[in-house]
């Protein structure tokens, strides 16, 4: 084991950094453009991020961040509703845009020579955006219809929901992305409008290509398209930092479903809060003792061992813009009911409290860190969102690179350490999916009938 | 509309414009594939990819659900166990082993196929024991009765947890309506009685029939030669006995009438899935129904269904239409997904969409923008090592030339628009589909 893992440590660091080069660059008006090389194959990806999302959000308009994306695809003077999707689409290109708690990101994926069209298109829409009553009309039918589809007809995700609402009291952190469905039907084209306008700025924006690109050509042409966007006053949000946790909070959410479920977490903090900069690091292999593939201690203890889970998970974001939770989740097997399974999961707990996790366990999650850190890289994709997402919530993009090196860093004791300090009842939510029948049952069919199939 | 879109085109620089008359790439862009047979039948894909040292491996076999005969679950639940217990080696045993090199070890099936993926580093000191796990899962799973009991369990839970999601329950009601009697229409996990009733025995009889190497297909992507993918091949599966290629699938009939089928669901949406068997992989229709298909509902943001049903009327979030070819017709699909009071809308729109585009086609500027569309994305589509790996599993298992990248732009652009409307006449008859409706009241 200690053999591979040396190993591991030299691979890493004979690999990593020829891995592609990172060019950073910033624009006059405030906009920062960060370039990765990536020349295997004639591609780029361009992807334009905003520092903003629902944890910037406040009661009474959530969801307005992910409403207004959807609007960013509704025309500009230059490009009206649909014309932005056809240009790209006609360049070979595919595209979207997603939503988080902290940033909302658009993007294109294009045979390299295409970037100029990704960099007019997207400097065009933000700042002359057009955001017209009739078209949001239908946008909002549709944002409804993608809650619907993503929280209201699952039951964990709707679990998920309220049990995120009820950890937090004041963070921000509890707010949906997709917004509640009452501020949804609520919802104004002003709300729209005035969000826009607050975020949607160079100053504002981070743009991340990987690609078979020279950095400095894209500087070019980023200043070409880019430069004369006039950037804005940026009043960062209130910091909304949440009050202590003074005991263990427990939540029952009933809804038709055929399975039970259970999601604990634990308040924790995240590298840009963290007072102690190892201990993100250390939550994060906490969490991959548990849950970091079939050999870890949840699927190994839980699913294949006492066989009281079906399944068994942990969750934790250590780059996140607030402090959140360490999660525990988890469907009962069978034959044991939901009581048994967080039952179980705080045993496991306790044992992570109570001794050190093994050097073999410890060096399996860093061999794996470093695997991965090789296998990303076959994503061009991927690692622009890692500098994205980095650089979305106000960290330096360098971070990427220091992870290895961090995670193989951590300690026994470290892990051990962070353990016992945030995994304690006080800082604990707890929600259980209680299933309510189904009703199922298939009515008569209209006009189907046996001898359909014929030759 | 399409005006406007040519003005801001001459916006852009000149050498963009220059690139559109060389569309398809050139050919050094493309992965040199390398094919060979090993001595106990092995048929084997290679692409030498020297950028990052790590290989990607796919060991495929003729062993789906389509193979259950009966025993619905029956090629899943094999499947599963394969890595659950091999060579002596314990479950628990194989994930630490592989996981401890950093290698990602995963089995899976679906109906036409099931697979063994790995992907791990290339250094021999974590390739070579990465293979040895690989080939003990492959060769000697031990079946242990301890293990199949679990995953017996797992996999009720699995199938009990599906019949929460309107989608899921949506897509079986589909196959089971459209393929009838065909093997593709059972369930490819199962159900709750199906797989109550599996036994082990016939789990290790169906290893035994279908996971030989005349029924297999390698496929390679990563840091090494052909010499050392030639051994690397060998180590694997030496030992596979030759055993027989798996029978082709019986063809699938067309479906001659429509058929409307309703399931209850508590869900606050209707999910729609309709359609009806489609075409097979080799297909000679191929081309021009995929490029058909594009413009009508395969296009991402930019679709005659994208555009009438969501961006028109904001009926529903996700709105397609596809082919999935299989070794038999596998099923073109539509789906979507509306407010429960919204489904008669949505159904007459997603219809009659539809059924003007079997009549008349796809517009000359709709045909030109689809092509655009999927040529000048051809280099997307071979950009990673895992994505070239996808494609030399379909090559191998399906038996396409091995020039199919090599001339896929090709064969799109000499798609015409008489022969969509043609291919979608003869192929696809929407008076003779299946609908199914998954949801609550209104």
């Amino acid at each position: 084991m200690r053999r591979l893992l040396a190993a591991g440590l030299l691979l890493a660091s004979q690999l990593l950094p020829a891995a592609g080069v990172v060019h950073e660059y910033q624009l006059d008006n405030g906009l920062k453009l960060i370039v990765k090389e990536d020349h295997r194959a004639p591609v780029v990806i361009s992807q334009v991020w905003y520092k903003v999302g629902a944890s910037y959000e406040h009661d009474g308009i959530t969801g307005v961040s992910h409403v207004l994306e959807h609007m960013m695809f509704k025309g500009t003077d230059a490009h009206p509703a649909g014309q932005f999707s056809r240009i790209i689409s006609e360049n070979g290109g595919s595209e979207n845009a997603f939503t988080s708690k902290d940033y909302t990101a658009y993007f294109q994926k294009l045979e390299k020579s295409r970037l100029p069209i990704s960099f007019e298109l997207e400097a065009d829409r933000m700042r002359n955006l057009n955001l017209q009553d009739e078209e949001f009309q239908k946008e909002i039918k549709v944002v409804m219809e993608e809650r619907r589809l993503r929280t209201e007809d699952k039951p964990t995700a709707l679990t998920y929901e309220q049990f995120g609402a009820t950890a937090f009291i004041s963070s921000s952190v509890r707010i949906p992305t997709i917004g509640w469905m009452n501020d949804l039907e609520n919802m104004q084209l002003d709300d729209l409008q005035r969000w826009y306008e607050r975020w949607y700025a160079p100053n504002n924006a981070i743009v991340v290509v990987v690609g078979d690109v020279e950095p400095d050509e894209v500087f070019k042409l980023a200043k070409k398209y880019f430069v004369s966007l006039k950037p804005e006053v940026i009043m960062p949000p209130k910091p909304r930092i949440e009050p202590p946790q003074k005991g263990r909070r427990d939540i029952t959410v009933r809804a038709p479903a055929e399975v039970p479920y259970t999601i604990m977490g634990y308040k924790a903090p995240v590298l840009a809060t963290a007072g102690e900069r190892w201990e993100p690091y250390a939550l994060e292999v906490l969490a991959n003792i548990m849950d970091g593939g079939d050999s870890s201690r949840f699927t190994r203890d839980l699913v294949r061992g006492s066989q009281v889970a079906s399944s068994a998970g942990a969750g934790y974001d250590l780059y996140d813009r607030q402090a959140g939770l360490f999660l525990l989740d988890g469907t009962p097997a069978g034959s044991h009911s939901v009581a048994e399974l967080q039952e179980a999961l705080f045993r496991q707990v306790r044992q992570l409290q109570d001794e050190p996790v093994t050097e073999a366990e410890l060096s399996r999650v860093k061999t794996t860190v470093v695997a991965n850190a090789v296998y990303e890289l076959d994503s061009a994709f991927y690692q622009a969102m890692k500098i994205g997402q980095l650089e979305a919530v106000g960290l330096d993009w360098r971070l990427a690179d220091e992870y290895v090196e961090r995670i193989n860093a951590v300690t026994a004791a470290q892990v051990q350490a962070v353990a016992k300090k945030y995994l304690v009842e006080e800082a604990l939510t707890v929600a259980r999916l209680d299933p309510l029948p189904m009703e199922t049952g298939r009515q008569p069919s209209a006009n189907s009938s046996g001898g359909a199939h014929g030759h | 509309m399409v005006t406007s879109i040519t003005k801001s085109l001459q916006g852009l620089t000149a050498a963009v414009l220059l690139s559109w008359l060389f569309v398809v790439p050139a050919a050094s862009a493309m992965p040199a594939i390398q094919h060979w047979v090993t001595d106990n039948g092995v048929r084997v894909y290679f692409v030498a990819a020297p950028e990052l040292p790590m290989v990607n491996i796919n060991v495929t076999f003729a062993a789906g659900s389509a193979r259950d005969d009966g025993h619905a679950g029956l090629a899943n639940m094999t499947s599963t166990l394969l890595d659950m217990g091999a060579a002596g080696l314990s479950a628990d045993e194989i994930a630490s082993r592989a996981e401890s090199l950093g290698a990602e070890l995963a089995t899976g099936s679906a109906r036409d196929m099931a697979w063994i993926t790995l992907r791990s580093l290339s250094d021999a000191a974590y390739l070579q024991p990465a293979l040895k796990l690989l080939a003990d899962v492959i060769n000697r799973p031990d079946f242990n009765e301890k293990d199949f009991a679990r995953e017996r369990e797992r996999t009720l839970v699995a199938i009990r947890r599906s019949e929460q999601s309107p989608a899921t329950v949506a897509e079986y009601t589909f196959f089971s309506s459209v393929y009838g009697d065909h093997p593709y229409a059972p369930r490819p996990g199962g159900t709750i009685e199906s797989v109550s009733a599996l036994q082990l025995d016939r789990i290790k009889a169906f290893y035994k029939r279908y996971y030989v190497a005349n029924n297999a297909v390698f496929s390679i992507i990563g840091d090494l030669d052909r010499k050392a993918a030639g051994q690397l091949v060998e180590q694997v599966i030496a030992q596979l006995p030759a055993g027989k290629r798996a029978a082709a699938l019986q063809s699938v009939p067309v479906l001659t009438k429509a058929q409307e089928q309703r399931v209850y669901h508590p869900s606050t949406q209707t999910h729609v899935r309709m359609g009806a068997p489609g075409m097979h992989r080799g297909d000679p229709d191929y081309f021009a129904l995929y490029v058909g298909n594009h413009v009508l509902g395969g296009g991402g943001l930019v679709s005659r269904l994208f555009e009438e049903v969501r961006e028109k009327r904001g009926l529903s979030y996700s709105v397609n239409s596809y082919f999935s070819p299989m070794e038999q017709n596998g099923p073109y699909l539509f789906s979507l997904q509306t407010r429960n009071d919204q489904l008669d809308e949505s159904l007459l729109v997603m219809r009659e969409t539809l059924q003007d585009f079997v009549e008349k086609g796809p517009t000359k500027k709709e045909l030109i923008a689809s092509k655009k569309n999927i040529t000048g994305g051809f280099p997307l589509r071979i950009a990673s090592n895992s994505s070239i790996l996808d494609y030399l599993t379909v090559i191998g298992f399906y038996d396409l030339p091995l020039d199919y990248l090599e001339v896929f732009n090709d064969r799109v652009m000499a798609v015409t628009r008489q022969q969509i409307i043609d291919a979608f006449q003869r192929r696809v008859s929407p008076d003779t589909m299946a609908t199914i409706i998954v949801g609550g009241d209104s």
